[in-house]
């Protein structure tokens, strides 16, 4: 009698029998979800590099045509080598670090250390004007997850040129709206700072209610989505007073031109 | 009476029958009230509620399928524990293979996807049916289960989109000159945004229901 009709013969509700069907299930299903998770890996990995550059790319208004993309990864990383030529990494005080690359900036792990120790990234793009706009990535709590955006400065590094946000799980029709096109376009010609002058920085506050339409800081929050747009209001301060120094430095260097 | 057992045609009446009595008389979520918190969570909008009740669908069908063959081996004091990572595994596999080939879809439902696993109904049609059940049978009680929860959620979403974005499927359509601050005399029904309206919303469907069939009421 071999080892398996052995256990086919055994009582079914013997405490023996009962442990050695649990432990076969628990090791088959955990194979089975090993094997799966290693085999679909490269292709979530490509998913997830895709989608941040069509993120970077929207920001400044190029994610036009993927969808119609026959290969859409070829297609993004093509468009993204294109009008994204320069991507540097900068510290709080505003000078560059070298050795690393922006792209693989993991920002989860940047925004929860303190500012002065953060590495901030920064894409350089140029459009097909030779126009030349700064790309800020973002991250900040929603209600139930993390959000994120990437938002593209003008030359000026105080209009905004454009804004593209993303979430978790925020909830549709609410909190999610902040990933739609209305709200995100709101955001176009808003600036960051006060007036002229690079010292006042006041970012872009979402005003329940809704904004008034001159206001150069403020757009309307998302109806329903009080927490949310309260989180992307201070994912934005966060984010961009980092940059402040980085901000300066620039545009005393265009000056000094 | 023969001995030899006449095989069941693959679609006999009764066969088609639980396929279709989920759909409406014995429909999971308006007459067996199983399934209601995913009902209210992935309603704002139409697409994610698709997209939910095809994912819930197939994961039903395939846990009953899954269960129901193994049935006779599964020691009787843990079999909720055995049913659940069935479901457990098959959820994580869907929500891979989602991620991997369907990534637009997959961020769609981000969290869901892990919340069907919560969802009453599977464990319910496990309980109910698969343990008792043949595969053939029970394959098909899942899927009907699936499609008449998807049902509800399909026509939930579409009158809290409607009412409450004035959207379907993202696309507009209540005019934007309707509007009150563009100047017409229309305002989106922010309640419907919200949960409750969502359970009201379920409880009209209940209504309209059993004031046509009168076998539902309770005594």
């Amino acid at each position: 009698m071999n080892l398996l009709d052995k256990i086919k013969s055994m009582d079914r509700n013997s405490n023996t029998y009962t442990i050695i069907y649990s432990s076969t299930m628990v090791i088959l299903v955990a194979m089975l979800l090993a094997i799966a998770s290693t085999a679909l890996k490269p292709a979530q990995t490509k998913n997830i590099e895709t989608e941040k550059k069509i993120d970077i790319l929207r920001s400044i208004g190029k994610a036009d045509g993927i969808e119609q993309a026959s290969n859409k990864h070829a297609f993004v990383s093509e468009n993204f080598n294109k009008y994204i030529p320069e991507q540097v990494v900068v510290n709080s005080k505003g000078d560059t670090i070298t050795g690393l690359v922006a792209f693989n900036i993991d920002m989860k792990v940047e925004i929860s250390k303190p500012i002065e120790q953060r590495n901030l990234p920064v894409y350089k793009a140029k459009l097909d004007d030779g126009s030349v706009k700064y790309i800020i990535p973002l991250r900040g709590r929603g209600l139930w997850g993390p959000i994120w955006g990437y938002i593209a400065l003008n030359d000026d590094l105080n209009t905004i040129y454009g804004a593209t946000f993303g979430h978790q799980g925020e909830t549709p029709g609410l909190g999610a709206e902040i990933s739609t096109t209305e709200f995100q376009q709101q955001f176009k010609g808003k600036s960051i700072f006060q007036g002229d002058s690079i010292l006042a920085f006041t970012s872009v506050k979402v005003v329940k209610g809704g904004a008034t339409p001159n206001d150069p800081h403020g757009v309307d929050a998302v109806s329903g989505g009080t927490i949310t747009s309260k989180g992307l209001e201070s994912m934005l301060f966060d984010c961009l007073s980092a940059y402040q120094n980085y901000f300066v430095k620039v545009k005393n260097n265009i000056s000094h031109e | 009476m023969s001995e030899v057992k006449e095989r069941e045609p693959w679609f006999s009446p009764k066969n088609i029958k639980l396929l279709t009595e989920p759909i409406d008389s014995k429909n999971p979520v308006t007459v067996l009230v199983l399934g209601i918190c995913s009902a209210l969570a992935v309603t704002v909008k139409l697409k994610p509620a698709i997209v939910m009740a095809i994912s819930v669908t197939v994961v039903t069908a395939f846990s009953n399928l899954i269960i129901s063959l193994i049935r006779n081996s599964i020691p009787n004091r843990i079999r909720i524990i055995v049913q659940l990572v069935v479901i457990a595994a098959l959820v994580i596999l869907v929500d891979q293979i989602l991620k991997a080939y369907v990534y637009d879809v997959s961020k769609q439902l981000s969290v869901f996807v892990g919340l069907i696993i919560t969802n009453c109904i599977i464990m319910g049609r496990l309980e109910a049916f698969a343990l008792g059940n043949k595969p053939w049978p029970s394959f098909l009680d899942g899927i009907g289960n699936g499609l008449g929860y998807g049902l509800i959620l399909v026509i939930v979403a579409f009158f809290r989109e409607l009412l409450g974005s004035g959207t379907l499927f993202g696309y507009r359509v209540i005019p934007v000159e309707w509007y009150i601050k563009n100047g017409g005399f229309y305002e989106n029904n922010g309640m419907m945004i919200l949960p409750p309206m969502a359970l009201i919303t379920v409880g009209i469907i209940i209504w309209i229901q059993r004031s046509r069939n009168r076998k539902l009421i309770e005594e």
